[in-house]
Parts: C-alpha cells; structure tokens; sequence
C-alpha cells in the first residue's frame, strides 16, 4: 500500500517533467541561451510556493503523518564542495540536457540512448565515492 | 489548441512540482532524485570498494520507487499525452542549426542528432552522451543533491549551501553552453 503511494507520486512526477518539457534537452539549452522564461518560470514558481509552503510548515509547526517530524533538516555548512560539485553537475547537465530526474522518465519515454547517460551518472556517483576523502570539502 | 498533447505551460508545473515536494515531506520523506543513483551503486555492490556505499540502502527503497513511477510516467505522458516535440524561442533554434548542425528543433522532443539510437555507433556522440552523465552523477553527489534536492528542496527551506550549489549549477550551465559548446560542436 505504501508502495503504491510513492508509485503514484513518481508516476505523477514523471508525467509533470515530460509535460513541462524540462525533461527536454532543447528547453535546458534555451534556458542557459536565456531564450525563453519557461524554465525560470518552472522553477521560479516552484520555489516560491516551497518557501511560502516549507514558512507555513515551520511556523505552525506542522508534522508528517504518524506526528513525526518532516525532513527539513538543514544541510551541512561549507562552501567547496557545493560549488565545485554544483559547477561540475552544471557542466553535465548542459551537455546531457539531463538532471536525475528527467533521466528516468526520458528512459520511460523509450530514448534509448538515455540510458547511457544514466550509466555514466552512476559511474560517475561511484568514482566520487571512490574520490570522496581525497576531494576538498 | 490541444487540451491533451499541448504542453503544459510553467505555471502548471511550478505549482505541481512544488506540490510533490509537499506531498514527499508529508508522507515523512524528501524531494531528491540524484540520491537514488547512490542508492543504485549500494545495491550494486560498491560498499566492497568504498564506505560512501556503506549505509543501510534498504531503507531508500522507497525512493527507488518513485524512480520507477518516474519511468512509467515517462512511457504514459509520452505515448499519450504528447506529440513529443518541443518548440523553443525560434531564434535559439536558428542559432542551434546554423552554428551546429542540431535542426531536429520543434521536430524532436530530444535532438536526434544526439539521442537517435543509431547515432550511438558514433563515437562523439557516445563521448557527449558519457561525458554529460558522468559529470551529472559525480557533481550531483559532490554537491550533495542536485536540481530537485538543492533548487527545489534546499532553497525552498532557506538552505544557503543550496543557494551556493544552485550558483554551481548556472555557472557550469552557462560556461559549457556559451565557451564550451562552440569547441565541442562546431
């Protein structure tokens, strides 16, 4: 039953990314050409409503289901390896025109060649791990 | 006019984006896609070889899940939601054909010149295609999340290491479109 609710979300999802078309890797490349509002609008709208939202949550002090306490816990501090590793992740999601999620449901959408796109970003995930103590933080 | 096969327009995806992001935190967990790709080396294995693999996997599996529904998702919008091409600002188009040869612009939901699977018998194209997956999966990981973690999730809770990420993440846009692209492709 419970995995048949984060089914649905991700089925819901998939469809919002391949709708929106910022699954596509013409809309990425247009967004970094600033040629269209659309991706800066996607995300733009997005963020307000979770910041109003994530506000709401905090200030009435609103709890998952069960009571528990939501996932909001606040990332660790530090500079390098968020923009280092966010600079490297630009990089690859300009050129695959890919983030990890439009990956899976561009798989979905049967583009075959996305799957070696996936591959590369596990591989890559693995050689940060292998990577991980010797990188700066 | 198409009620069905016309795209949605920003500010239906922005809101119902957000909205999974809501209904994610509810139900006790979190918005973040790059973190299954960890969870996928675990499965795989990669604790043998480093202990970033080594924690108790079973308990993502949930989000393994989601990527799954992401997949199906995909395959229903896809087949009967869409007549999977996408028009971009007509002048980005022009630009993409006349500097670089991509024309499947407003013909293509991904440029064939790229994701055709019968071009994957060439070499620059295999190398763009790894290349760009690679650099997604490693820097999502060294930043600790990627466009859904950090833009969506981070920022949303005020996160400044999202903001910086998020920083990360334009600049690498931008250099490899506007100084690498032109290197890469022409």
């Amino acid at each position: 039953m419970k995995y048949l609710s984060y089914l649905t979300i991700g089925i819901f999802f998939g469809i919002i990314m391949y709708k929106s078309e910022a699954a596509s890797w013409f809309r990425i490349y247009e967004m970094f050409q600033f040629g269209s509002f659309h991706m800066y609008g996607i995300i733009g709208s997005a963020l307000v409503l979770g910041v109003i939202g994530v506000q709401i949550i905090k200030r009435n002090n609103i709890k998952a289901i069960g009571g528990k306490e939501m996932n909001l816990h606040p990332k660790r501090k530090g500079v390098t390896n968020y923009l280092i590793g966010g600079i490297i992740f630009g990089l690859g999601w300009a050129l695959a025109g890919a983030c990890p999620g439009p990956m899976y449901v561009l798989a979905g959408a049967g583009y075959f060649s996305i799957l070696i796109v996936i591959a590369s970003a596990i591989l890559g995930t693995f050689v940060y791990g292998l990577l991980k103590d010797k990188l700066p933080h | 006019m198409n009620l069905i096969y016309d795209p949605w327009p920003w500010y239906v995806a922005g809101p119902l984006i957000a909205l999974t992001m809501f209904v994610l935190l509810y139900i006790g967990k979190q918005f973040g896609m790059s973190s299954n790709l960890r969870t996928m080396c675990s499965i795989g294995g990669a604790a043998k070889y480093s202990d970033f693999f080594k924690f108790d996997w079973k308990a993502q599996r949930w989000n393994i899940i989601v990527v799954l529904g992401a997949v199906i998702g995909g395959f229903i919008a896809s087949q009967f939601m869409s007549n999977n091409t996408v028009k971009i600002n007509p002048e980005v188009a022009q630009q993409l054909s006349t500097d670089y040869g991509i024309e499947s612009a407003g013909e293509a939901y991904l440029p064939t010149e790229l994701f055709a699977s019968e071009n994957l018998t060439d070499p620059f194209v295999l190398a763009v295609l790894i290349l760009g997956g690679f650099m997604v999966g490693f820097g999502a990981r060294y930043a600790g999340g990627c466009t859904s973690g950090h833009a969506i999730s981070g920022l949303s809770n005020l996160q400044l290491p999202s903001l910086i990420a998020v920083i990360g993440f334009f600049i690498g846009g931008l250099v490899m479109i506007h100084l690498l692209f032109p290197l890469i492709f022409s």
